[in-house]
Parts: structure tokens; sequence; C-alpha cells
């Protein structure tokens, strides 16, 4: 039996990252931070202001998920229920945005107008 | 019996670091060798992902509706890009990143067995929340003043309910910290608890990442980009026949 609990152990027991490799994730996630601020300022790259803005705060997204809620160094039955769940609410989002700003809208402006 | 307790007790040595281990904080393994407090906290954060989407699309939905009535001149003001505070907002968003830093420090230290170490990052993760807090309550205020209340138009409706509802969780995640604290600092916080440090370390982070979303598509995209990106979906599903 105790072989069978140190093996469970070595199976789910994952290594976290240490301290160094915390703050230079912290360190990446501030540059990209400021890097979104300033180019919501910058004018001249307004052209691709949406498509910078997306990339860079699904790329904080993804590594304070991966590195500080250590679903990269975890089980992978965890990522597994988290990324349905995302996957989920993305559809939460464009069905209700399909709903509501395409179809009920229209009804309620009619309704309110008529 | 006696094996179990042998059983139990080599875990618990064995797994002093690594916080999956079973017997960490004894008695709370599933049978597929994760915490179940762990799988039930990832189970909550998968449902708060569904409500926080939903927010934020009625969010993106309104806000370009409030827009339109008020170039019609049937809605009230003020609206989003009269009102919000870029500069301000972003040392908020950089304020609750480096929280998320404090918060992985303070695992790192219960991990290692420094009690004095924990104590220090959770205060200061508790201290940074309650700076967004603060901050949170003065735009609020200011916005108030400014004329923008819950009921004021859809922008003013849905933004407080969303931003509102971040900052409820976020009063949660403070409390829950400062416990923590407090656990602490009469030795209920040891070595082989890191697994509570852990949970509520994902709780805040999951804070953090709604408002790195939040931060984005409602304080910087513009509504007329965020409406181009919306008839683009739109165009889309008209071509693959889904609407």
């Amino acid at each position: 039996m105790s072989v069978h609990a140190a093996e469970l152990h070595h199976d789910v027991a994952h290594e976290h990252p240490g301290e160094r490799t915390y703050i230079k994730v912290a360190v990446i996630l501030a540059i990209i931070t400021v890097a979104e601020v300033a180019i919501w300022y910058i004018k001249s790259l307004d052209f691709l202001l949406v498509e910078a803005l997306l990339i860079m705060s699904t790329i904080k997204f993804v590594t304070v998920v991966s590195y500080f809620m250590h679903l990269k160094f975890d089980d992978r039955r965890l990522a597994w229920i988290f990324g349905l769940a995302m996957v989920v609410a993305l559809s939460i989002v464009i069905a209700l945005d399909v709903l509501f700003r395409v179809h009920a809208i229209d009804y309620a402006t009619n309704f309110l107008t008529s | 019996m006696a094996t179990t307790a042998v059983d139990i007790q080599t875990a618990r040595g064995a797994g002093a670091a690594g916080h999956d281990a079973p017997g960490h904080t004894g008695g709370h393994y599933t049978s597929i060798g994760i915490d179940s407090r762990k799988i039930g906290m990832w189970i909550f954060l998968a449902s708060d992902c569904m409500f926080f989407g939903s927010l934020i699309a009625t969010y993106m939905i309104y806000r370009g509706r409030a827009d339109e009535l008020f170039r019609n001149g049937q809605g009230n003001g003020p609206l989003p890009h009269e009102i919000l505070d870029i500069p301000y907002t972003s040392v908020s968003a950089f304020v609750l990143l480096m929280s998320s830093l404090t918060m992985v420090l303070a695992l790192a230290a219960v991990q290692k067995g420094d009690p004095r170490g924990t104590r220090i990052w959770l205060l200061c993760t508790a201290l940074l929340g309650s700076i967004f807090l603060g901050g949170q309550y003065f735009e609020f205020t200011s916005f108030h003043h400014e004329g923008l209340s819950l009921t004021t138009n859809m922008f003013g409706s849905t933004f407080f309910t969303l931003t509102g509802f971040h900052g409820f969780h976020v009063t949660l995640g403070v409390i829950m910290l400062l416990s923590l604290v407090f656990l602490s600092m009469r030795g209920g916080v040891t070595q082989r608890d890191a697994i509570n440090v852990e949970i509520i370390g994902l709780y805040w982070h999951f804070v953090d990442i709604v408002w790195i979303v939040i931060f984005t598509l409602v304080y910087l995209l513009p509504y007329e980009k965020i409406n181009t990106i919306q008839e683009s979906g739109h165009q889309a599903m008209r071509f693959l026949g889904l609407m």
C-alpha cells in the first residue's frame, strides 16, 4: 500500500515553477500591459488596434492561467474542465450577440416605437 | 487499517512540497488522485466563466445600443468615450496584475514552510486588492458625479453591473486572503495546508484574468471597432447559413 501511495503521489504531484519564474512571468505581463496602453495612444497604429489588443490580452490570459494558476503543470483534466468552460462561455457570448443584437433589439425597438 | 495509516503517513512525508500529494492535508483525495477541493474550485471557476461571459456579452451588445440611441437623439449621456479614464484604469489593471505575482509568491512561501513570508505576501496581495477596490470606488463615484448611474442608459446599466460584480468578487477575495493571514497568525497555515493557499490563489488569479478581459473589451477597444468585429462575425455566420 505504501508503494501504491508513492506511485499515486508520483502520478499526481506536479512541480510548480519557482519564484524566479514567477517574477519573470510578471515582468512579461507588465510589459504587455504597457504595450496595450501604448498602442491605444499611438494613432498611427490605429489600423491594427483591435488585432493587437485581442492578441495581447489573450497572451496575458493564457500566461496567467498557465503559470500562476499552474494549468501547464497540473493534471491535464483540470485544463480540460477550464478549457471546456471557456468554449461554453465563448458560445454564450456569440449566442447572446446573435439573439439580442440582431433580433431582440429590433423587436424591442419596434415594440417601444409602435 | 494499520497499513492505511502507514500509507497516509508515507504519502504525507513524500508530498510536503507538492500540494497535489495525497494525504497532503488528509482525506480530501478523489479516486482520480486530485484533491476534491481543488476540483471543486476549478468547477466553480468554470461556472463563473459562463457568468462573466454573459455579463460581458450583454455589455458589448447594449453599449453599442446606447451609442446609437444617443446619436438618434433618443438616449441619455454620458457615453463610454466621454468618461472612461484609460490612464487611471491602466494603473488599476497593473495593480491587480501585480497582486497575482504576490499571490504566487505567498504560495511558494507556504510550500517552503515559511510562515512569515506567507503572511507578508498574503498581506501584500490583500493590500493590492484593496487598492484596486479603492480605485473602483473612486471611479464609480466620479462617474456618478458626471451623471452616469445604473439607470441613466444601457451603457451605465451594463457597465456598473459587469464591473460591480467583478468588484464583488475582488472583495470576497480580499476577505478570504485576510482570513488566511489571520489563520496563519494562529499557526493554522502550515506547509501541509498549502492546498488552502493554492485554492484561494486560484480564485484570486481568476479575478485577475477576468479583469484582463474587461480591461481590453470595456476600456481599450473603441465601440466602432467592436461593431466592425461583430458585423464581420455576422457576415461569416450568414455565409455559413447559420443566420
